[in-house]
C-alpha cells in the first residue's frame, strides 16, 4: 500500500493550494499563493518523517474515547428564540437568513 | 414560463431510437438512491421538533443551525426506525461510524453534513417487486436533511435569474435514511414499482409516510444503457423527480438520450441531470467543473453506533406484515396471483385485513376482495359479517353478481348492514338449486339440436341454451351457475 | 488570595463577594492595558452576579464550592449574550444564544465570571501573537509572550486579575502558557469536561481546563466543571473528577518515568528543573524508571496534520449566512470567499489549507489517514510505558517565554513549541504543568506530569508534591 501513495516528500504544487483555497472558499493574491505554497511546501517536507513509519496493519485511531451507542431519548427539547438568532443574523428578511444569489455552487 | 438552461443539451428523442429502443437492442441500467425523512418527534442530532409546516426557523437549536460550539447527539428512535427499514429490506443490520460530508451551500448550517459513509447501518438486502423480480438493495445509512432555500426575484421562484434567497432551517437536521438500490432495474416501469412497494413498507413498519409530493421520500435515478450482456456504461444522475409517474418518464427519457449519444458515437458524460417535468426532458443545470471533493472523514464529535444482537433481535420480532406478505395471504384465500390488480390495490389500501376477516367469517375471499377493490367504502362502514354473509350468497350462486353489486350500494348508502334482508326487499329471491336445475333440464329437452352441439363441442350453441333458462327464470338466474350445471349435465 | 480562600471566606461571611469582585477589577482596571489580557471586561455582569452571590449568603444558603471567586474565561467559550469571539474578527460582534456547559456549571458553583481573555486566533497558535485583537504581554516579562494559545488565561492568572481562569487545550494551549507566566494549567482526561460550547477547533483533540496559582485550587476548578454531560457525545460516562483527596497522598511507592528517548530541543535550563522535580520526587518517596515511548517524537507531524484537518471543516461554517461577519458580494458563493478572506487571519488560513489538503481526494491516504495510524501508534508506545510508570515527567515547554516576534515569522517553529504536549492529546490522556522554578532570565519554568486516561488524580498526586518542593525550596531560599 504504502509504495502506490504520494509521499509527503512530495512539495504541494501552487494548482494544488489554489485548488485547496477554493475548496475551502479562500481567495489568494499571486503573492500569498507563492508564499502558501512555499510554507506548506516546507511543512509537508518536515512532515515526511512518517514516511519512514512501517503502517500495515496498523488500525488508525480516529477519537480517543472508546465509547459506544451514545444516544439521547425522542423527546422534544428546548428551542432558540427566533428573534435572538435573527438578531444576531447579517441579514434576515422574513423571518428567514437572506443571502445573495445561490448560483455557481451545485447542491 | 420557460427557464433558460445553462449549457442546454436537451436531446430530442425521435422515432427511430424510440423503435430501436423497443426491440430491445438496448437495455437501461438503473439504480434508485430514495432519501426518506424518518417519522420521529425530534431531530437526528438534536431536540428541536420534527415537524412540517411551522411557521419558518422556530424548530431551530444550535445543532441545527450550525452555531459555534454546538455538539450533536443521536436520536435513538432514529436508529431503531433505520434498524426497522433495513430488517423489512432483508439488510444486514451492522456496527456503523458517522462521517462528514463537507460541502458549501447556505441551507448547509455546518457547511458539513453529518452522514454515514465507510460503515452504514445497513447493507446487502433487496426488495422484491410484486411480479417477484428482486432488486438489491446495496446500503441504507442515516444522516441529517438541509435546510430549505426559497428564491426571491426570479421567475418561478427559481435559482436561476433570482435577486436573493431566503434560508428557512426548520428541516435541517430531519433524520433521511438513504437508502441505494444496486443497478438492477431495466424497465420505467419496474422503477415505478419499486418506488411504490418500498413506500408500502416504509409506511408498513412506521418508519415513515414517504410521501413524495411533500418531499418526505425523495428518489434521484442513476441511469446508463448498454448492449444486454456488455459491461456497464457512464451513467448520469436523474434529480428533481417528484412524482411516480414523473419517474417513470424521467428515466425514459434518459436512456433514449443516452441511447442516441451511444449511436452517434459520442460520450455520455458523466453529470446530474435535472428532470424538468414541465418540457418532459432531462437538462445540465451548468457545465461540470471539479465535481466537489466531499473530503469524507470520521465524524469526531460521535461514536460507534453498534445495535447488537438483542436490539436487532427484538426490532424484528417486533415487525408488522409487510405488504407482499399481506398480498401473498390474500392470494392464498382468493386462488388469484399476488400481483392481481385487485390484491395490489386493496393491499396498498389496507383493506387486506377486513376482507381476511370476512374471510374467516366464512365468506368467499375472491368476491369479497372483488367488491371492496371496487367499493373502498366497504371497509369503513359495512361490517365484515355482512361482506361475508353477502359473498357466500354471490359464490352459491342465489344471488347474480350484478345483483351483489347492488346490495354493496345499497349497504353503503343507506347504512342497513343485511344483505339477506335487502336481498328480499329488492326481490333477488334465492333461486333454488333444484329449482334451477329443473329449468336447465326442460332448456336441453326444449332444445335438442342446441344440446347435441354443445355436447359434441360446439360452446356457441350453449348460448341458446342459457338463454332459454334466463327467460324461464324472469331473469334471476345466476349465468354462471347455468353455465356451470350445463357443463356438468354433459357425457 | 487563592481560589479556596476566597471562596471560604466568602461562604463563611468573612468577605462578600461584591469586595471580592471589586478588587479583582481594580487591578484588571490597573495593569491589563499594559498586558491585554482582556477581549472583554465584565465590569456591570460581575457586580451583578457578585450581589446575587452576597444575597444567597445573606439568606443562609450556600452559592457552592466557588463562592464569589473571579474567573477568567477564555473568548473560545460561549457565554450567553456575551460577545465571544475566538480573538478573530469573523467573530468580533457575535453573541451566542447560549451558555458552554462550563460556563453554567462555574455558575452553578457560585464563581463569577469576570472577563473573556484573549487567545490566538480560533486557538491556533503558541504565542497569542495571531490575535486579531493585539498580543497579550507576559506579565512577567512585558517583552516577552505568555504563550498560547491560552495566553490571556495564563496571563489573567500570573497577573493576579482573577485567582482562576479556563483556557482550551488541542496541542498544549493550556499547560505551554501556564509553563511561561508561572502558573498551574491542566488538560485533563479527553472527555472529562463537556466540549459543549467551546467553540471547536480540532474535535478529537480539544479540551478545557484551569489556569490556577496552585494545585488545589486547580483541583477545585476542574471538579467543579468535569463529570459527564449528556449534550457532548464524547464526554466520560462518570461524575466529576475526583482529585482534592488525591492532593495529600504523596507518592510514596508511586512510580515516576523517565523517557529516555524523548525528542531533544529543550533548552538546558529546562533540562536542569526536569532534573530536580525527579530528585525532589525520589526524595519524596518515589521510584523512577526508564521507560521508551519511541513514537513520541511523531507526535508533530501527527497533530499537523489531524488538528489542521479537523479544523478545517470545524471552521467552515464561519460563511456569513447565519452570524458573525459578511463581506457583501453578488452572490453566495462569492460572499463566502470575501467573508472568510477578510475574516480569518494568516495562521488560521495557512492551518485550514494545511487541513484542506490533508483530506483532500487522492491525499486522504498519504496525510490523514496515515497521520491516525501513526496516532495509533503513538498510543499504543504511551499504554505500553503506563504498565511501567504510573506518571511520566517531561518538560511542558522546550523553553522559557520567548521575545514578542522572535517565532512570528516561521510558523514551523512556533509549532516546535507544543513538542512534549502534543502526545497527550492525541492519546486523550491527561497532562498537567506544574511551576517548577525558574530558568533563564529568571523566567518560570513548568514541569509535565502525565497520566494514563481517568487518572487525573494520580496526575494530581505528583503535582502537588512537586508544589510541596517548591514551596520548601522557597522557604529554603528566602
Amino acid at each position: 500500500m504504502s509504495d502506490d501513495l504520494p509521499r509527503t516528500t512530495q512539495r504541494i504544487n501552487e494548482a494544488d493550494v489554489r485548488k485547496v483555497a477554493t475548496l475551502a472558499r479562500l481567495a489568494l493574491t499571486d503573492d500569498e499563493l507563492a508564499t502558501a505554497t512555499a510554507e506548506l511546501g516546507a511543512m509537508l517536507e518536515h512532515f515526511a518523517d512518517i514516511d519512514a513509519l512501517e503502517l500495515d496493519g496498523v488500525e488508525p485511531m480516529m477519537q480517543p474515547t472508546p465509547l459506544s451507542n451514545v444516544m439521547r431519548d425522542d423527546i422534544v427539547g428546548e428551542t432558540l428564540d427566533r428573534d435572538e438568532v435573527l438578531g444576531q443574523a447579517p441579514l434576515a428578511e422574513d423571518d428567514r437568513f437572506r443571502v445573495p444569489p445561490i448560483i455557481g455552487i451545485e447542491q | 414560463m420557460s427557464i433558460t438552461y445553462v449549457n442546454d443539451d436537451a436531446y430530442h428523442p425521435s422515432n427511430d431510437a424510440h423503435e430501436r429502443w423497443s426491440q430491445g437492442e438496448w437495455e437501461m441500467v438503473v439504480g434508485l438512491e430514495v432519501h426518506v425523512e424518518l417519522a420521529t418527534q425530534t431531530k437526528l442530532f438534536s431536540a428541536s421538533p420534527n415537524r412540517f409546516g411551522d411557521e419558518p426557523n422556530t424548530n431551530i437549536d444550535p445543532v441545527t443551525l450550525g452555531l459555534p460550539g454546538a455538539l450533536p447527539v443521536l436520536n435513538r428512535q432514529a436508529v431503531e426506525l433505520a434498524i426497522r427499514l433495513g430488517l423489512a429490506l432483508n439488510c444486514t443490520v451492522q456496527k456503523s461510524t458517522f462521517a462528514r460530508k463537507n460541502y458549501f451551500y447556505p441551507d448547509m448550517p455546518k457547511a458539513y453534513q453529518i452522514s454515514q459513509y465507510d460503515e452504514p447501518i445497513n447493507i446487502d438486502g433487496w426488495l422484491d417487486l410484486p411480479d417477484g423480480f428482486r432488486v438489491g438493495i446495496e446500503r441504507g445509512h442515516l444522516e441529517e436533511d438541509t435546510g430549505k432555500s426559497s428564491h426571491v426575484g426570479g421567475t418561478g421562484g427559481r435559482i436561476h435569474g433570482s435577486d436573493y434567497s431566503l434560508i428557512d432551517f426548520n428541516r435541517a437536521g430531519v433524520p433521511l435514511v438513504e437508502i441505494v438500490s444496486r443497478p438492477d432495474i431495466r424497465h420505467p416501469e419496474q422503477a415505478k414499482a419499486y418506488v411504490t412497494e418500498l413506500r408500502g413498507i416504509l409506511v408498513a413498519v412506521g418508519a415513515s409516510d414517504a410521501k413524495m409530493e411533500e418531499g418526505s421520500m425523495r428518489v434521484d435515478a442513476n441511469v446508463s444503457v448498454r448492449k444486454p450482456g456488455e459491461d456497464f456504461n457512464t451513467r448520469c444522475e436523474i434529480k428533481n423527480v417528484n412524482s411516480v409517474r414523473s419517474l417513470g418518464r424521467a428515466i425514459e427519457y434518459e436512456a433514449q438520450r443516452q441511447i442516441a449519444l451511444h449511436e452517434a458515437g459520442e460520450p455520455v458524460v458523466q453529470q446530474t441531470r435535472h428532470w424538468d417535468e414541465n418540457d418532459g426532458r432531462t437538462h445540465t443545470l451548468r457545465s461540470k467543473e471539479d465535481a466537489d471533493d466531499y473530503r469524507y472523514f470520521l465524524e469526531p464529535d460521535l461514536v460507534v453506533v453498534d445495535p447488537g444482537n438483542d436490539w436487532i433481535d427484538r426490532v424484528r420480532a417486533a415487525l408488522p406484515v409487510l405488504p407482499a406478505e399481506r398480498r401473498a395471504i390474500l392470494a392464498d384465500a382468493s386462488g388469484q396471483a399476488a400481483n392481481a390488480e385487485a390484491i395490489m390495490v386493496v393491499v396498498e389500501r389496507g383493506q387486506d385485513e377486513y376482507v381476511m376477516e370476512a374471510a374467516k367469517l366464512g365468506g368467499d375471499a375472491g368476491v369479497a376482495l372483488k367488491h371492496v377493490k371496487e367499493a373502498p367504502e366497504l371497509a369503513g362502514q359495512v361490517p365484515a359479517a355482512s361482506l361475508a354473509t353477502l359473498s357466500t350468497m354471490e359464490s352459491s350462486g342465489a344471488i347474480t353478481a350484478s345483483q351483489a353489486k347492488t346490495i354493496v350500494a345499497a349497504m353503503i348508502d343507506s347504512g342497513t348492514t343485511d344483505p339477506e334482508a335487502i336481498a328480499a326487499d329488492l326481490g333477488f329471491e334465492a333461486m333454488d338449486t333444484s329449482e334451477l336445475e329443473s329449468m336447465v333440464d326442460q332448456a336441453i329437452a326444449d332444445q335438442p339440436d342446441a344440446w347435441e352441439k354443445f355436447c359434441a363441442g360446439e360452446g356457441k350453441a350453449m348460448g341458446a341454451l342459457v338463454g332459454a333458462v334466463m327467460k324461464a327464470s324472469k331473469g334471476q338466474a345466476d349465468g354462471k351457475a347455468v353455465t356451470a350445471l350445463l357443463n356438468a349435465k354433459k357425457p | 488570595m487563592s481560589a479556596f480562600d476566597i471562596a471560604s471566606k466568602v461562604r463563611n461571611g468573612e468577605t462578600t463577594a461584591a469586595d471580592v469582585v471589586d478588587a479583582h477589577l481594580a487591578r484588571i482596571a490597573e495593569r491589563d492595558d499594559e498586558i491585554n489580557a482582556f477581549n472583554l471586561v465584565l465590569n456591570d455582569a460581575a457586580r451583578v452576579r457578585a450581589a446575587e452571590i452576597d444575597e444567597i449568603i445573606a439568606a443562609g444558603d450556600d452559592p457552592g464550592p466557588l463562592a464569589g471567586v473571579p474567573v477568567a474565561l477564555k473568548d473560545n467559550l460561549c457565554t450567553r449574550g456575551i460577545p465571544t469571539t475566538c480573538s478573530s474578527k469573523i467573530l468580533a460582534d457575535w453573541a451566542p444564544p447560549y451558555d458552554a456547559t462550563v460556563v453554567t456549571r462555574l455558575s452553578d458553583a457560585g464563581a463569577i465570571a469576570i472577563g473573556k481573555t484573549n487567545l490566538d486566533e480560533f486557538a491556533m497558535g503558541s504565542s497569542t501573537e495571531n490575535s486579531a485583537f493585539g498580543t497579550t504581554r507576559n506579565p512577567l516579562d512585558t517583552t516577552r509572550v505568555p504563550g498560547g494559545s491560552s495566553g490571556g488565561s495564563a496571563a489573567a492568572v500570573a497577573a493576579g486579575f482573577a485567582p482562576l481562569s479556563l483556557g482550551s487545550d488541542t496541542g498544549g494551549s493550556i499547560r505551554q502558557p501556564a509553563a511561561l507566566c508561572g502558573v498551574v494549567g491542566v488538560k485533563p482526561t479527553y472527555g472529562a469536561v463537556s466540549r459543549l460550547g467551546l467553540i471547536a477547533f480540532g474535535s478529537s483533540l480539544d479540551q478545557i481546563g484551569p489556569f490556577a496559582h496552585d494545585v488545589s485550587d486547580a483541583a477545585l476548578a476542574l471538579e467543579a466543571i468535569s463529570g459527564h454531560d449528556p449534550s457532548d457525545s464524547t464526554s466520560i460516562q462518570q461524575g466529576p473528577l475526583d482529585l482534592t483527596a488525591a492532593l495529600d497522598r504523596g507518592v510514596d511507592g508511586l512510580r515516576i518515568g523517565r523517557i529516555t528517548d524523548l525528542p531533544t530541543g529543550a533548552s538546558p535550563d529546562v533540562e536542569e528543573r526536569l532534573e530536580v522535580a525527579f530528585d525532589a520526587l525520589r526524595s519524596a518517596g518515589a521510584e523512577i524508571v526508564d521507560v521508551v515511548v519511541p513514537a513520541f517524537g511523531y507526535g508533530l507531524t501527527a497533530y499537523y496534520l489531524i488538528a489542521p484537518a479537523e479544523a478545517s471543516s470545524n471552521l467552515a461554517r464561519f460563511d456569513g449566512v447565519r452570524f458573525g461577519m459578511r463581506t457583501t458580494a453578488p452572490d453566495t458563493n462569492s460572499m463566502y470567499t470575501a467573508t472568510r478572506t477578510d475574516g480569518f487571519g494568516d495562521e488560521v488560513k495557512r492551518r485550514i489549507m494545511l487541513g484542506t489538503y490533508a483530506l483532500s481526494a487522492g491525499y486522504y491516504d498519504a496525510y490523514y489517514g496515515r497521520a491516525q495510524k501513526v496516532r495509533r501508534l503513538i498510543s499504543n508506545d504511551f499504554k505500553a510505558a503506563y504498565a511501567q510508570v504510573d506518571v511520566l515527567l517531561t518538560p511542558a515547554s522546550p523553553s522559557v517565554a520567548f521575545e514578542v516576534g522572535a517565532k512570528a515569522s516561521d510558523p514551523l517553529s512556533m509549532y516546535l513549541c507544543d513538542t512534549y504536549t502534543i502526545p497527550s492529546n492525541l492519546t486523550g490522556d491527561p497532562g498537567m504543568s506544574v511551576p517548577f522554578g525558574t530558568g533563564e532570565h529568571g523566567l518560570p519554568v513548568g514541569v509535565q506530569i502525565l497520566a494514563p486516561a481517568l487518572k487525573d488524580d494520580v496526575m494530581f498526586q505528583a503535582g502537588a508534591t512537586l508544589e510541596r518542593h517548591m514551596q520548601s525550596e522557597r522557604g529554603v531560599a528566602s
